[in-house]
């Protein structure tokens, strides 16, 4: 491990945890665009970050340190998972701490922490949310694996460093069954980031929330913590997406010169798939709750198609 | 993986998306989208058929193309689409039960057809012997669609989606059927249509509604 590597991951992870805010500005003001308003910015979320870490924190009295503690998990794990997706370059420092299955676990984590402090205060709308976001979570979960064991059976590894390699560094090859798992990924990656059809992430209606439900009792820093780290995890989604679905243009492990082209690339990549984000959810109703379940199932069908179709059509 | 050439490939990308196509009507609600997504199934089978004719120098099969684009990218849409907006059905929404169980048959049915065409895909030496599974996959998930669904405008749509599924596994297995046999089948299934789309207006003059289960009641007791 060299020395460089060592100082890149550093500058890497500062950097993307310093932009991400701007991944849902962006979003929220492709959003705007497409309804023919204004809209705030893509600098909003920097506002809105700033105006809670100046406030004061209130706490429930029944408040335990599980309810203090789960912001900065809950960012922790989100900034994790953004450092170990392959972003600009492969085979960093921190690439070979975990695999694909792994990086699920961490958000399972995240997914645990933030329900059991919902249910920690014991309002009726944090119990009623965590039960929900386990609901989206446990269905969303076996299809989010599924997709990823596609790629992983192309490549023969779970490392994120050896699919991204395959996929993206060796000629190149039209994968069918990757357009499957491309389809449920983006079903996973709707529900588990709380957007429209699954969930409303600007809904003041407390009986149709899920991830909102669950951070209604937090205020001042650790609102804004839950705000990054939901930014980091949309920001971690759409670079696994990037990762496993278009990663052209990620360099090589000491490809030092591939670097400015596979950052304009990336900044390109981003835009485009948040803007197609926002063109989904202006194009999309919220479901019914009872309409998720459906929703999950069929991200599941076609993730474990996607296995199938490989099998079928690519195995040599 | 390697082996495979870039043609090959393409067609089995068409494949894939034939196959999502088929899931997608399976589980679709509202009529209108079901006729855009059969359009989009005419559209990848003229193109996948227009690859296959490039990939083995088949002449023949442009004319085939050629004329699944028109006929089942165009003129059958078309057809459908007017006679969803004459019949007043542009929004109908059909109250399907279950999606879920219907979509985990679909799956058992694609594992099915996946495993029945294995040894006929080992033995057939085109290019696209592959696609077979996939082929005859989409057959069975269109007859699924007509059995779940009771109004008639989905069961036709079902019926014609059948017979592209068909005709993928024709091209897939043996380089087309030869050019009389298609022409005839075109011609069917135009005046299928044709007799199908005055069956519309019978059956709504008969029943008042386009509902099959209707249709219940014709029996003699």
């Amino acid at each position: 491990m060299k020395i460089t590597d060592l100082l890149f991951q550093l500058v890497q992870n500062t950097v993307l945890l310093v932009a991400a805010p701007l991944l849902p500005g962006w979003i929220s003001q492709c959003r705007a665009w497409l309804q023919n308003r204004n809209g705030a910015g893509v600098l909003q979320p920097y506002r809105m970050l700033l105006k809670l870490f100046h406030k004061d924190a209130v706490l429930a009295d029944q408040a335990s340190v599980l309810f203090r503690v789960m912001p900065y998990v809950l960012f922790s794990c989100m900034w994790l998972a953004v450092a170990l997706v392959p972003v600009l370059v492969t085979g960093l420092p921190l690439a070979p701490a975990v695999d694909v299955i792994g990086l699920v676990g961490i958000f399972a984590l995240a997914r645990m922490f933030i329900s059991l402090a919902a249910m920690d205060v014991g309002t009726a709308f944090g119990s009623m949310g965590a039960r929900r976001e386990m609901l989206v979570g446990f269905l969303a979960e076996p299809a989010l694996l599924m997709v990823l064991f596609t790629a992983s059976t192309i490549s023969h590894s779970t490392s994120l460093t050896t699919i991204v390699e395959t996929l993206a560094q060796q000629h190149f090859v039209l994968y069918p069954s990757m357009t499957f798992a491309a389809v449920a990924f983006v079903m996973v990656l709707l529900a588990e980031n709380a957007r429209i059809p699954v969930d409303n992430p600007a809904t003041h209606l407390e009986l149709t929330m899920i991830h909102e439900a669950m951070i209604l009792e937090y205020s001042a820093r650790h609102l804004a913590l839950v705000e990054w780290a939901g930014a980091l995890k949309m920001l971690a989604y759409m670079t696994l997406g990037i990762a496993l679905f278009v990663p052209y243009g990620i360099a090589a492990p000491g490809d030092w010169s591939a670097l400015p082209l596979a950052v304009v690339l990336l900044v390109l990549k981003l835009a485009l798939a948040g803007a197609g984000l926002a063109l989904i959810e202006t194009l999309s109703a919220k479901m019914r709750i009872f309409r998720v379940p459906e929703f999950m199932g069929t991200a599941f069908l076609f993730a474990v198609l996607g296995l199938l179709t490989h099998f079928l059509l690519e195995a040599a | 993986m390697t082996h495979i050439p870039f043609t090959g490939q393409l067609i089995n990308m068409c494949a894939s998306l034939l196959l999502l196509i088929a899931f997608a009507m399976l589980s679709q609600r509202r009529v209108l989208s079901l006729v855009h997504l059969f359009a989009m199934q005419g559209l990848i089978l003229a193109f996948s058929t227009t690859v296959v004719a490039y990939s083995s120098h088949q002449s023949h099969l442009y004319f085939s193309a050629g004329l699944t684009l028109v006929l089942k990218g165009i003129i059958l849409p078309v057809i459908l689409h007017k006679l969803v907006r004459r019949l007043d059905i542009l929004w109908d929404v059909e109250t399907l039960f279950n999606i879920p169980t219907i979509m985990l048959v679909g799956l058992a049915l694609v594992v099915f057809a996946f495993n029945l065409a294995a040894p006929i895909s080992h033995m057939a030496g085109t290019i696209t012997r592959s696609t077979l599974g996939v082929a005859m996959a989409s057959v069975l998930l269109s007859f699924l669609m007509m059995i779940t669904r009771s109004k008639a405008v989905p069961q036709v749509v079902g019926f014609l989606a059948m017979e592209n599924g068909l005709f993928f596994a024709a091209t897939s297995a043996t380089y087309g059927m030869p050019m009389v046999v298609e022409l005839g089948i075109a011609l069917d299934v135009l005046i299928a249509m044709f007799i199908l789309g005055i069956f519309f207006f019978q059956i709504r003059v008969a029943f008042d509604s386009l509902d099959l289960k209707h249709m219940e009641q014709l029996k003699d007791d």
